[in-house]
């Protein structure tokens, strides 16, 4: 009989919990393996429900200015209740499913979009040592292994709806992940040449200089793919509020929509907090704790998303397949072949200032360069 | 061949968005702001002068709704005495014939809007509440009223003109 969790523990395979053996030994976390994964665990979802709430507020409350106007403001000081009313409003609204819906995966679609949100929250180093498991050896893998899962729920919801809009908003729901997915993993593979680690942490440690100034072409291209990945303006052509109704969620209702939607902002929470690891340098800052630094970058990349989705208008199905093949993809691969080349130059060492200037020249040079290369379609042109 | 300038159009989209931001904002409304409407408004109640009526019920026979009621007693000089007059906001449709009826000029328009009740129940509105103090009257038919109403606003705050 086994009775402890420690027992189940020494029981297994020691490849199994290997990855989650540094957090034990690190200061801060809980001695205990159970203790440690269940308070992390409680706090990864609470964490991710209040931001979402604190995301809602903030795009609803930050975009209104720009728009000319006040926003949210009845429920409670300045509308910070407002998240806490709709959520109540979503969740006592009927739940309708199709007649000839498939059931079972028009069911599973809405949790199998969220799920991997909290999955990869679990990777996410907050403060030294502090996360789930921070320091796990593939961090950086694994998120873009279990992001791509999101395409699948995308899919599955398209398909369960058995609603031929549905399924035409899922199918350019993914490729367009698919496309930009891309991009961003050869953008990541530039970070993880530079520092030599696939850990977050390793990554946020080895950040003695914000690597969006580092490597900004990568910074860039990542900030792009993260902007098609959320599906946010300027890449909203599958949503499309003010001209579509939804895409492939356009059947749902009730608590599974509200799924879809807390999805959506945690896919955004998410790509903020990998921008904030990846480019800003995570927890690092100057005079106040690190766990404030990271929730000031991570809600400043949120306000950049919200600021651009305030000005720019969409794209085409066309351009941004276009944009995504011909202009990102080569990109990624000259500049990761730029990054190995630095990198090969420094003998492995390429954190150093005087880089910042050069990449930021190279960076330039190459987003003019390719632009004028690039040409929306195959064939003769059309002078326009 | 020229280099095309990438997004320095988009970028300068951003800083005029920014700079939207920082703007006074047009749109500070109801609760805070609330319109002046039109002096003829024809708005959510009706406005009944107890002293001017003499209970001929002309305005009853004039309401192609049916939702006026007038019941009256004789009085000491053999005059009518208005026993009871209401009037169902929730039926009304504020034509304003029983307004245009009235032969004694007893009957207004008010100018409130804010008239919303939790129960129909609240809606029908009688003597006294018709004729209540805190009743304004519309100059709707009744021009000798219209120069001592405040001028309408918009629902664009005149301060804000200059931007429009
Ligand atoms: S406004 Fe029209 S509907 Fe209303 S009471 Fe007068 S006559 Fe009847
Ligand atoms: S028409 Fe005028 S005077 Fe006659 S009952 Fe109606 S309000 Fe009174």
């Amino acid at each position: 009989m086994i009775t402890t969790p420690q027992e189940i523990i020494t029981r297994m395979p020691a490849s199994v919990w290997q990855p989650f053996d540094d957090p034990l030994d690190s200061g801060w976390a809980v001695d205990n393996f159970w203790a440690h994964w269940g308070l992390f665990s409680v706090g990864i979802i609470g964490f991710v429900l209040l931001v979402v709430m604190g995301f809602i507020w903030f795009e609803r409350r930050f975009i209104s200015p720009m728009q000319l106007r006040i926003g949210p403001n009845r429920c409670g000081p300045f509308g910070l209740l407002q998240p806490v009313a709709d959520a109540v409003k979503v969740m006592l609204k009927e739940d309708i499913v199709p007649n000839l819906a498939d059931k079972v995966v028009h069911f599973i679609a809405p949790i199998a979009i969220f799920v991997p949100v909290l999955l990869m929250f679990a990777v996410i180093p907050v403060h030294e040592g502090v996360g789930l498991i921070p320091d796990l050896n593939v961090g950086i893998l694994f998120v873009i292994a279990v992001g791509s899962i999101e395409t699948i729920a995308v899919f599955m919801a398209g398909w369960g709806s058995n609603n031929k809009y549905s399924i035409l908003g899922a199918m350019r729901s993914v490729a367009m992940m698919v496309s930009y997915e891309m991009p961003m993993a050869f953008a990541v593979v530039a970070v993880v040449l530079v520092t030599g680690t696939l850990s977050l942490q390793g990554i946020v440690q080895a950040q003695t200089i914000p690597f969006a100034l580092l490597l900004p072409m990568a910074f860039i291209l990542y900030f792009i793919g993260a902007l098609a990945e959320l599906q946010r303006t300027p890449f909203d052509l599958l949503e499309a509020e003010s001209e579509i109704i939804a895409g492939y969620h356009i059947e749902y209702s009730g608590m599974k929509f509200a799924m879809f939607y807390l999805g959506e902002y945690g896919g955004a929470i998410i790509q903020s907090a990998l921008i904030t690891t990846l480019f800003l340098a995570g927890w690092k800052g100057p005079f106040l704790p690190p766990f404030l630094w990271f929730m000031i970058k991570l809600f400043a990349v949120f306000g950049m998303i919200v600021w651009i989705r305030a000005t720019w208008p969409r794209v085409r199905i066309d351009q941004l397949m276009s944009f995504a093949w011909k202009y990102m993809l080569p990109l990624s691969i000259v500049n990761l072949l730029i990054v190995a080349l630095e990198v090969i130059w420094f003998e492995g060492d390429a954190v150093t200032w005087w880089l910042v200037p050069i990449n930021i020249v190279i960076c330039g040079a190459l987003l003019t360069g390719w632009a004028t290369f690039f040409k929306l379609r195959g064939g003769p042109q059309v002078e326009s | 061949m020229s280099l095309k300038p990438v997004g320095i159009g988009l970028m300068q989209g951003l800083f005029v968005v920014f700079k939207h931001a920082t703007r006074k904002r047009i749109t500070e409304q109801y609760p805070e702001e609330r319109l002046t409407v039109s002096r003829r408004t024809r708005a959510q109640e009706l406005v009944w002068d107890p002293g001017l009526c003499t209970g001929c019920a002309t305005c009853v026979k004039a309401c192609p709704q049916g939702n006026l009621k007038v019941t009256t007693s004789v009085g000491p000089n053999n005059n009518y005495i208005v026993e009871k007059f209401e009037n169902d906001e929730g039926r009304c449709i504020f034509c304003g014939l029983c307004v245009e009826a009235c032969p004694y000029e007893a009957l207004f328009f008010g100018r409130r809007y804010e008239r919303s009740q939790y129960s129909r129940g609240e809606l029908i509105a009688d003597k006294d509440e018709m004729s209540g103090d805190d009743k304004e009257r519309s100059a709707y038919f009744r021009p000798d009223l219209y120069d001592d109403l405040p001028e309408q606003t918009l629902l664009i705050y005149r301060k804000h003109k200059k931007i429009i």
